[in-house]
């Protein structure tokens, strides 16, 4: 008798463990959905931990204002398809109320400013655990992250001070006020992802394909053409084949230079490709420690 | 695409060469990145090293490269066409025990490096311990800085016969030997050209090959229910499921099994699994299981074969390892406790001895358990438990202590 499952399965089996686990020891847990593959996955994953029941996660999709159309088409067509509730904490909402102020200059991004309005959404929700998309691969800070991650009444995350993760015994545990980030794809790598999504024929937003677009260059990375990020005079708007690796908000998502029109194209590309997929994020080029600082926070 | 998942664990100290060790193998097996070359080549160059220092893809926090150390776990992933690789990398110095143990609770595979001019030494009789004491199912001893003692078979077999003694003592069942240099690449993915008396496999052929696939217990059949799936729909009206992660053994469509701690037996009438319905379910797979009748099971209980089942218990024996840096283990004390999908109380009984961790030897006098300290105890359990030994079983084996005031989890323990 052959026992043996390949890698794949055994990511999903652990990621459905975790989802499972987060719905027993959680009253009231939520699904942070960002639109990108990786919280594609996310919904792909619930729907099998808890199948043939509905999802009993609400999906909240902290939306900037400045998203991707193509996010926003998928990410509606993927909450009728599951039957699943929709929340939406919304950056411009708080800037409105003047929690927040807008970042100027060419290299403006709201990126930072969703932490203030996720944390925001999730007190009004009254949520005590979010589930996340985040995996250990993608940047240094996370390679530290547990799979149950505890924060504090303020959302921050103390790295230096995170409960030892044994075996598969998850500590959810809190005081009140204090909520848990959890992350059930904390194993996979992009291209364990990709490999899935492939193996289970999940469709996904265009972006990801490459397509013609209106692009220009700026520090190495190229950005879409959109009304949200104010060009230099000497920036050239010129069109090319490109497709999204990560899909964040406009103004910090860099696209690449591609001619993968299928998920197959993909995975080969990404087999043989010599930069990480945060290579062209904007947001984390802007120190060596970005992405630390902005997780202790609260950002995802 | 069918490939393994081996999880193995790395534990040392800033100068035997670890870091570097497992930067040759992302680098190697090509899994660091450009933009992630280019980044470690600016801050080597920012700080005024020579050369680049692969031990900065590895040390994730800012007081971690400020201080040049590491501190935490960290989790690396490479991969080859044959399997994918999942390195919990941590810190080897005796304060953080509690981050080995960690990153051994999971691995199938314990690296633990020795530096040649040094032979074994203190921290390597502790590493050993620990996947010992961990059960990690396989160790492989790498003998590392080879260059530095002329590639000297002589050298590499007297440390081999120290090591082979000391190990005499522990509970490993399967130890391998490869001579290395990290730095060189000696043995790490290719064959050393240095080193032609040695004739056994590489590194790289070593985590490839080992074989891996018995190291789920798939004898003793259990499954924790973690949550029970009811849709309440009209198209599943009675649908009833129990869903958890396969911890042992095998079910099959068809098998009698009996649910604990009711005592009911049913038969197993479906699993459903990821991929839709299955005849046939093992570790670590998480499926749903549907039974013929319909008995009350719910989240802490455990469904086992008629004829094999675990200890039914509230007085434990545990090996623990204390976490918390605040507070030692309280004799009396009460705690919460987590085993499988079971949370209980306990109190702690008795402290039975204290563990050397050098040395193995029992203290029986001093038996005050602080931060890092290993010992036997005996607890009592507000409710029974379901266990088996953490030898036969290292799902249904282990438990985490947790302090009721801070939530923190505060020791492992191992069932004896």
């Amino acid at each position: 008798m052959n026992y043996q499952i390949d890698h794949i399965r055994e990511l999903e089996s652990e990621s459905i463990f975790i989802m499972r686990e987060v719905a027993a020891q959680f009253e009231n847990p939520v699904l942070m959905f960002s639109g990108g593959k990786d919280s594609i996955l996310m919904v792909y994953l619930a729907y099998k931990a808890f199948y043939p029941a509905k999802i009993p996660f609400s999906l909240l999709h902290v939306d900037t204002g400045h998203n991707f159309p193509e996010t926003l088409k998928y990410r509606d067509e993927l909450v009728a398809k599951f039957g699943a509730k929709l929340v939406i904490g919304s950056v411009q909402d708080a800037i409105d109320k003047g929690m927040v102020t807008e970042e100027k200059g060419f290299n403006a991004s709201r990126n930072g400013l969703q932490t203030t309005a996720l944390l925001e959404a999730l007190e009004k929700g009254k949520y005590d655990a979010a589930l996340g998309g985040a995996r250990r691969d993608e940047e240094k800070a996370r390679a530290k992250e547990r799979f149950f991650s505890h924060r504090d009444e303020f959302g921050q995350w103390d790295p230096k001070n995170q409960r030892p993760e044994l075996w598969n015994l998850f500590n959810g545990r809190k005081h009140m006020g204090e909520h848990f980030r959890v992350f059930p794809i904390s194993n996979w790598t992009e291209l364990d992802v990709w490999q899935y999504l492939a193996l289970e024929d999940i469709p996904l937003p265009s972006l990801y394909f490459a397509h013609e677009r209106e692009v220009f260059k700026r520090d190495g990375t190229l950005l879409a053409d959109c009304e949200y990020i104010q060009k230099r005079p000497d920036e050239e708007v010129f069109t090319q084949m490109v497709r999204c690796r990560t899909i964040g908000d406009m103004t910090c998502t860099g696209v690449w230079e591609s001619n993968a029109t299928t998920v197959e194209d993909i995975i080969q590309e990404i087999a043989t490709t010599r930069m990480t997929e945060r290579g062209g994020r904007t947001d984390d080029k802007r120190s060596e420690t970005s992405m630390e600082d902005r997780k202790k926070l609260g950002y995802f | 695409m069918n490939t393994e998942l081996l999880r193995f664990t790395t534990a040392g100290s800033v100068d035997d060469g670890k870091s570097t060790l497992i930067g040759r193998l992302l680098y190697d097996s090509k899994s660091i990145y450009q933009d992630q070359y280019e980044q470690i080549e600016r801050v080597s160059a920012k700080r005024g090293e020579e050369g680049v220092n692969l031990a900065l893809l590895t040390d994730g926090l800012k007081s971690e490269r400020e201080q040049g150390i590491t501190i935490d776990v960290a989790y690396r992933y490479f991969s080859t066409p044959k399997r994918k690789f999942i390195i919990a990398d941590t810190p080897g110095h005796i304060q953080y025990t509690r981050n080995m143990v960690t990153g051994a609770s999971t691995a199938n595979v314990a690296l633990v490096l020795i530096d040649a001019r040094h032979g074994v030494v203190e921290q390597t009789k502790r590493h050993a311990i620990i996947a010992s004491l961990l059960q990690i199912p396989h160790l492989l001893v790498c003998i590392n800085k080879m260059d530095l003692v002329d590639y000297s078979q002589a050298k590499y077999d007297k440390i081999q016969d120290d090591f082979e003694q000391f190990a005499a003592k522990l509970d490993v069942k399967d130890v391998s030997f490869i001579p290395i240099s990290a730095l060189n690449g000696d043995n790490v993915v290719n064959r050393s050209e240095k080193m032609d008396w040695y004739e056994g496999s590489t590194l790289m052929y070593y985590l490839e090959n080992v074989h891996i696939a018995s190291d789920h217990n798939f004898i003793d059949t259990r499954l924790p229910i973690q949550t029970v799936i009811r849709p309440y729909s009209d198209e599943f009206h009675d649908y009833r499921g129990y869903a958890g992660r396969i911890a042992g053994g095998s079910f099959k469509v068809g098998d009698k099994v009996v649910a604990l701690p009711s005592g009911f037996s049913s038969e197993v009438t479906r699993i459903v699994g990821a991929s839709g319905d299955q005849e046939l379910a093992y570790p670590p797979q998480s499926v749903t299981l549907l039974l013929k009748d319909d008995i009350d099971i719910s989240r802490g209980d455990m469904i086992v074969r008629e004829n094999n089942q675990p200890e039914v218990g509230q007085d434990i024996d545990l090996m623990i390892c204390w976490f918390d840096d605040k507070k030692p283990l309280m004799p009396r004390g009460k705690y919460a406790l987590k085993h499988t999908t079971q949370d209980v109380r306990c109190i702690i009984k008795e402290v039975r001895y204290k563990l050397d961790i050098n040395t193995l030897s029992r203290d029986q006098e001093d038996k005050e358990i602080k931060m890092n300290d290993i010992g036997r105890i005996q607890i009592r359990t507000t409710k029974p438990l379901f266990t088996d030994a953490y030898r036969t079983n290292r799902v249904t084996g282990s438990v985490i202590i947790i302090d009721e005031g801070t939530n923190n989890t505060v020791a492992a323990g191992m069932v004896i």
